[in-house]
């Protein structure tokens, strides 16, 4: 490896310098960022066509999911921006301990938020609002309506798409936890904190779509 | 010889975990270039052994559902694991960051965990073989393909994993093509394989995650049951074609657009002459990149769309051939007066613009509404898409390892076989495939281990040609393997055409490891023929 003997150590060798290292980490998020956006957009697709077709049976199946822990779930996911905002913000200023918490309270944020998600899906797993043909629900809010399990179908595959995102977050998040602690991240090299946030962003605002799509019709 | 250019990336460092580990762009471009190959080699096979069923009508060598298996096999093979992975994995890879006079790509960790994506996408498509098959067609159109029997998860559980792959080198290349360039090197002196990558990479970052969505729909739709392309469950089968096609439409263009990268650079070497319309070949390549998203419903023609959106669709799709066309004349304008050597992969780029002329014309025969009615799955539609992939992607894949083999290995082929194999791949090609337009014509369908005795003639003859084609390629890559020998005393220098770009001009052939040995200074562009003399080191 040809370093001159200037160079810090977290410059890797294929990179003139710091600026460019950084602004090519970012760009590289920022163009996996459009790679996701297209992966649910297929999927807003799919939620588009068939609430065209069903707009009555969309509206009467959203009746059955729980409004409440659906809000409480935005409100615990745009907090967790927030915290990681303030934890990147935090290195900045060379705060290691005020970046450690925030971090510590996103990832804290991000496991409520799926602890919140399974008594969801536990109670739908119980009553039998399901997909396709593992759908048995009888209440008596749903005799009337067609195909229900379509639109259980697209939401289960979207917020679990979406909730995959969260644990895979998760990861990411306990990584940079780490790596701050090891003092591997400081105000001169944030890079990971930095990428890390603008997915974790792009985490809470798909959820900001999902939330008045299925929970908020009508 | 010095001392100094005995160290180059093939030899330095040694041992085979240094490969299996390595991040250098240059052997993980290399490793993906011979399993690229296999798989090639596995689609080929499996073709010529359709031929040799369709030879005479009647199941006289395979049953049908074997045959079924064969052509699934086939096109998914060459498409998902040989064409889609194989230039941009492989020659991109290797070249690009030479090209921008970069270190390696932007990031080269990602860079090779693509390559292991790839791989392990692979074993997927190997069980499928090894299981018997799978018997939808490489497009897996429900509802078929959520009642088959055959391996339709396996092998399109594979191509989601592979996706992945080709979503991470698009990343990686579009990064590199926008913050790695060596001070100098503005967009508009880039070597137009560069652009053609970039406009590969973007398709692919946009084009593929749906593709994987589309198939974790298939795979659920088949495990859950969820209904979503089950009319009986209220769902609708043509939302999977619309799927389908918003992705594979677009990747037609990633297979070919990086072909058509290849023929840009070797054109004006080998001529000898500044390219023609540069700005317009870079341009072009952007809008058919863009073009591409939104024509899929041209597919969809016999799908019961409304006529509304087949005349949107229909009217879209002619405007493909705009940009296509530019790029047609410019490389003719570039060799118009300028002087052109019929070297292997002039001899390959000259059956290319031969070749896709006709594929991209019979592509507008198709686009026509009425007109494909007539001609929807039939030969024809098989003839047109082997004149763009195989008479153009391939042969241009062909041209550009000719090309840059001197370059990759520092060795040189046999050249009067490889000339020869080329004419072989063009005649034979011509033989194999221009009777499939007639077959088509006459209403030949595709997908039919048999047919009825009015069609044998043709067929009889596109068997005979085929062997021609397999064996020409066959021959050809085990002429270029070959050169790789100890012994070889070819030497191409370190600039055998006399080429202009970076990779030829600023370092070795094979490169140094960390690509050059030291900074490299942008200097001239990269057809500057007219300004800068370099004389080629091939003796003739």
């Amino acid at each position: 490896m040809s370093h001159n003997s200037s160079s810090p150590d977290f410059l890797h060798h294929h990179f003139h310098d710091v600026d460019q290292q950084y602004q090519t980490s970012k760009f590289g998020m920022w163009a996996f960022i459009l790679t996701e956006v297209l992966t649910f957009g297929g999927l807003f697709v799919a939620y588009t066509v068939y609430r065209s077709w069903y707009p009555e049976m969309f509206y009467d199946a959203h009746l059955l999911l729980d409004v409440n822990k659906g809000m409480l779930n935005t409100i615990v996911l745009i907090s967790s921006s927030l915290t990681m905002a303030l934890a990147i913000w935090a290195i900045q200023k060379k705060n290691k301990k005020l970046s450690l918490w925030m971090l510590v309270i996103t990832w804290i944020l991000a496991l409520g938020f799926l602890g919140i998600k399974y008594l969801e899906y536990s109670h739908k797993f119980e009553v039998g609002q399901l997909p396709g043909i593992f759908y048995s629900y009888m209440g008596p809010e749903v005799v009337n309506i067609d195909n229900p399990h379509i639109f259980f179908g697209i939401y289960f595959i979207m917020t679990g798409l979406h909730g995959l995102h969260v644990a895979i977050g998760m990861g990411l998040i306990a990584w940079l936890i780490y790596l701050t602690k090891k003092d591997k991240l400081h105000s001169d090299y944030y890079t990971p904190m930095e990428t890390v946030g603008i997915f974790w962003h792009l985490v809470d605002l798909i959820w900001i779509y999902l939330f008045p799509l299925f929970y908020l019709i009508g | 010889m010095s001392e100094n250019q005995n160290i180059n990336y093939l030899n330095h460092p040694k041992g085979i975990m240094s490969w299996l580990l390595t991040l250098d762009h240059k052997r993980i471009g290399l490793m993906y270039l011979f399993s690229g190959i296999i798989f090639f080699l596995i689609g080929g096979l499996l073709a010529l052994g359709m031929r040799l069923e369709l030879a005479a009508p009647g199941n006289d060598f395979v049953s049908n559902d074997t045959y079924n298996s064969m052509y699934t096999l086939h096109g998914a093979i060459m498409i998902f694991l040989f064409i889609i992975p194989a230039i941009p994995g492989a020659l991109g890879n290797i070249l690009l960051p030479l090209m921008v006079g970069a270190k390696d790509v932007a990031f080269p960790r990602l860079n090779l965990a693509s390559f292991y994506i790839y791989s392990f996408g692979a074993l997927f498509a190997i069980y499928t073989i090894v299981n018997g098959g799978v018997d939808t067609g490489w497009t897996f159109y429900t509802p078929y393909s959520t009642q088959s029997t055959s391996n339709v998860v396996p092998m399109t559980l594979g191509i989601f994993i592979i996706g992945f792959s080709s979503i991470l080198t698009g990343l990686n290349f579009i990064a590199t093509v926008h913050k790695m360039r060596v001070p100098g090197l503005t967009w508009y002196k880039l070597p137009l394989f560069v652009w053609a990558l970039y406009g590969t990479s973007l398709v692919q970052i946009t084009a593929t995650p749906v593709l994987a969505i589309t198939m974790v729909l298939l795979i659920l739709e088949r495990f859950l049951g969820i209904g979503i392309f089950d009319p009986a469950l209220g769902g609708d089968p043509v939302l999977y074609q619309h799927f389908f096609w918003f992705y594979s439409h677009p990747a037609v263009y990633i297979m070919i657009l990086p072909a058509f990268g290849i023929i840009s650079e070797i054109i004006p070497v080998h001529s000898r002459k500044k390219v023609w319309g540069y700005k317009f070949i870079a341009y072009s390549t952007l809008s058919i990149a863009f073009i591409g998203f939104l024509v899929w419903g041209h597919h969809m023609f016999t799908s019961g769309q409304s006529v509304f959106s087949q005349i949107v669709f229909s009217f879209i799709t002619y405007f493909v051939g705009i940009p296509t066309g530019v790029k047609i004349f410019s490389w003719i304008l570039t060799m118009y007066k300028g002087q052109v050597s019929f070297t292997t992969p002039m001899i390959y780029a000259l059956s290319f613009l031969f070749l896709f002329t006709i594929g991209g014309l019979t592509g507008i025969f198709l686009g026509a509404v009425a007109l494909d009615i007539h001609l929807h799955d039939t030969y024809f539609v098989v003839a047109h898409f082997h004149y763009v992939m195989q008479g153009g992607t391939i042969i241009a894949f062909l041209a550009g390892l000719h090309h840059w083999w001197p370059k990759s290995f520092g060795k040189m082929y046999n050249q009067k076989i490889a000339s020869l194999c080329a004419l072989g791949v063009f005649i034979g090609f011509n033989g194999t495939f221009f009777p499939q337009f007639l077959l088509g014509l006459r209403g030949m369908p595709r997908r039919y281990a048999t047919y009825s005795d009015q069609f044998s003639e043709l067929h009889t003859y596109s068997t005979f040609w085929s062997t021609i084609l397999g064996l020409s390629i066959f021959i050809a890559i085990l002429n270029l393997m070959w050169s790789l020998r100890k012994n070889n005393k070819l030497d191409p220098g370190s600039n055998p055409w006399g080429a202009l770009t970076m990779e030829w001009t600023h370092t070795s052939s094979p490169p140094h490891p960390h690509n050059f040995e030291s900074d490299p200074v942008f200097t001239n562009g990269p057809y500057d023929y007219d300004k800068v003399i370099v004389e080629p080191t091939l003796k003739k």
